[in-house]
């Protein structure tokens, strides 16, 4: 089987006719362009000589699926789409879960308890450090970046449902 | 010039103040720490620290706030020399001759001849700063709507031009990026837009939040799933000391580097980064000897170093004087005075002076307080590359929740960096660039304001835009950029521009 040759970063490029990376992103932005064309219709549009709020992020919109479009058009040269590529996306997404977590919890359980939890996890669960580190670093972080922040620089931090 | 002698004085007696003088020390301070950290750009530094100069008067915050971005300028290149580790990537091109001079046990020189020329640069950019952002400011104040109209437009295609990138891709970027910015009330009319019904919406969303997600978060997404431990070599102080033979190569790559990135830094752009790429480019034409680049030649540390230090200075001409920003840096800071109701333009000098040259005055007290941190305190400094990264970034992250929560007390906030730093992440992987984007979303609400008063004024009238001189020169300046992107797409060869990105990846 022929090998494929490589593309500009060092990709393989599709020999079986599949996607590129620009074709990939180029429809996105064109949907979304399209997308918000059409929420900003809803909008009191105007008139070109006397715009609404709803002129300039139709045209906007419409600017973005022209790009949008223009870069899959071009797009054939550049590396071939593969899921692959996103490999190292499942850390980022469970990165990403934790902090998640800390704007559904931070005004419920508080800013301290928030921040523990959210340590625990990512040096306990994600990073696997040993537990005693990690719950020594968890109290001193959560317990002083709310001294340093709440007291000293007196940034109005959340206190939750427990009063802490 | 006797007017501006006696203004820089004024400036002294604002900047020599112990509390200034304490924030100016803080910024630097965390700015090298921040430039030093793979993961933590100036930018997310800058977002980062923003809440933390809210119960802060304009004038110390702006003070702090620039310290952090020269300080990463700074920090940046002691990473780059000692360990081949770019701290921020204007430092880049550091890592190359830097770390040859490392390797060859001349590191402690490296990191004094990027220091003094640093200083100098910076030194030198600030009087630049100094000379030209108020005649520029008193020229801006003719402006009417249609002529900032304009300057934004071409602003927004400078930066996508001078990127070097596809022109569609970074032309997408800055439309996302206004509309981002246009999320909201309507500037005009009150109407709500892009809100989902969400009440906090309504006051569009943040500038933290999105820098932080986009250059924050998505880096540490990146950084986290390959993660290493790395070796740091200290130098000792007697190495410190370059010799005369270094010293006198250096003089003139500082000299070229200090003029080539204060003239860069005004362009819209990522200035700090393209002018050290084209420093050290130029230093290696006009060395007799140019095969000793990239094995430990000195000129190839002195000339980019200087470069991105003055670059960081002439980045502040057009956000001082004009009130826009060249690149999402300065739109931080530019956020950072408006959020304590400082209006920029061209009449900040005249109405704010305090705030113009205090702020100037406190560039040059920064640049000795960097000038005295970077040196001797090299070895503190590098300490902090012994937290392994595994324990670090879920500090960067707590810092993330607290700065970005801080600023307008709501957890939408968090939201919005979590879909950021989500939205970031798949930019970085699929080859788009955030600092249009970043930009597009500041100077939005100003560009739709403009732009609808110029139609108002000239009663709908479009062609405003092109019969007022500065505005159709303007405006002649982006339909040049845009013809030379597509003749450089429709030839397909490669320009300066991807040949400085060619660079990059080397």
């Amino acid at each position: 089987m022929a090998q494929a040759p490589s593309g500009a970063s060092g990709s393989p490029r599709p020999a079986d006719g599949g996607l590129h990376d620009d074709q990939v992103s180029g429809v996105a932005l064109a949907i979304a362009g399209v997308l918000i064309a059409l929420q900003s219709w809803q909008y009191p549009i105007g008139s070109l000589a006397e715009p609404g709020p709803g002129y300039l992020p139709f045209a906007l919109g419409l600017a973005l699926a022209g790009c949008g479009v223009l870069v899959a058009i071009a797009g054939g040269g550049s590396p071939a789409f593969r899921w692959r590529q996103f490999d190292d996306g499942l850390k980022g997404l469970a990165i990403l879960a934790g902090l998640g977590f800390a704007a559904l919890a931070l005004e419920r359980l508080g800013y301290r308890i928030t921040i523990a939890v959210l340590l625990l996890y990512y040096l306990g669960v994600l990073e696997r450090r040993p537990w005693l580190r990690t719950l020594v670093l968890t109290a001193i972080v959560s317990l002083g970046s709310y001294y340093v922040f709440a007291r000293l620089l007196r940034v109005p931090l959340p206190i939750g449902v427990f009063g802490f | 010039m006797l007017e501006t002698l006696g203004s820089l004085a004024t400036g002294f007696e604002i900047a020599l103040q112990p509390q200034f003088l304490a924030y100016a020390f803080a910024g630097c301070v965390i700015g090298t720490l921040v430039g030093m950290l793979p993961g933590l750009g100036p930018l997310a530094g800058i977002s980062l620290l923003l809440p933390g100069t809210l119960g802060l008067n304009p004038t110390a915050a702006l003070i702090m706030l620039a310290g952090v971005y020269y300080g990463a300028m700074y920090g940046g290149s002691t990473t780059s020399i000692l360990m081949r580790i770019p701290g921020e990537a204007a430092s880049v091109m550091t890592c190359i001759d830097g770390y040859a001079m490392t390797l060859k046990g001349r590191g402690g020189a490296a990191l004094a001849i990027s220091a003094i020329g640093s200083f100098v640069a910076g030194t030198l950019s600030v009087v630049g700063l100094m000379l030209l952002a108020p005649p520029l400011a008193e020229f801006a104040i003719r402006f009417g709507p249609a002529e900032y109209t304009s300057l934004l437009v071409v602003g927004l295609i400078v930066l996508a031009y001078m990127s070097g990138g596809s022109m569609p891709k970074m032309l997408a970027m800055a439309a996302l990026g206004l509309l981002c910015g246009m999320v909201g009330m309507d500037v005009m009319t009150g109407y709500a837009r892009f809100t989902g019904d969400v009440i906090a919406m309504r006051d569009g969303l943040g500038i933290v939040p999105v820098a932080v997600g986009l250059f924050g978060i998505s880096e540490i997404m990146l950084s986290a799933a390959k993660a290493r431990e790395v070796a740091v070599r200290q130098p000792r102080l007697r190495e410190l000391v370059p010799t005369g033979a270094e010293l006198k190569a250096s003089v003139a790559p500082i000299a070229r580097g200090s003029v080539l990135g204060f003239l860069i830094g005004i362009i819209p752009g990522s200035a700090h980064i393209i002018s050290s790429f084209v420093s050290y480019g130029i230093e290696r034409r006009l060395s007799k000897t140019p095969e000793r680049f990239g094995t430990g030649a000195v000129e190839g540390v002195a000339g980019p170093e200087s470069a991105n230090n003055a670059a960081a200075s002439g980045a502040f001409v057009p956000m001082l004087a004009l009130g826009v920003p060249s690149g999402p840096i300065p739109a931080v800071m530019l956020a950072a005075i408006m959020i304590h109701g400082v209006i920029p333009g061209p009449l900040l000098i005249a109405e704010r002076p305090d705030i113009f040259w205090g702020f100037i005055a406190s560039m040059y007290v920064g640049n000795v307080v960097l000038l005295i941190l970077n040196l001797p305190l090299v070895g503190l400094f590098i300490q902090v590359l012994r937290i392994p990264y595994r324990y670090l970034y879920p500090l960067i992250l707590t810092l993330c929740v607290i700065g970005v929560y801080a600023v307008g007390q709501s957890v939408v906030d968090i939201w919005i960096m979590v879909a950021m730093g989500f939205l970031g992440y798949a930019m970085r992987k699929l080859g788009y660039e955030p600092a249009p984007l970043v930009l597009g979303m500041v100077i939005a609400p100003q560009l739709e304001l403009s732009f609808r008063q110029s139609l108002a004024l000239s009663g709908g009238d479009y062609s405003i835009f092109v019969t007022r001189p500065t505005s159709a020169a303007l405006l002649a300046l982006a339909v040049i950029l845009l013809a030379l992107s597509v003749r450089t797409a429709l030839t397909q060869r490669a320009d300066w521009r991807q040949r400085l990105r060619l660079e990059e990846r080397v």
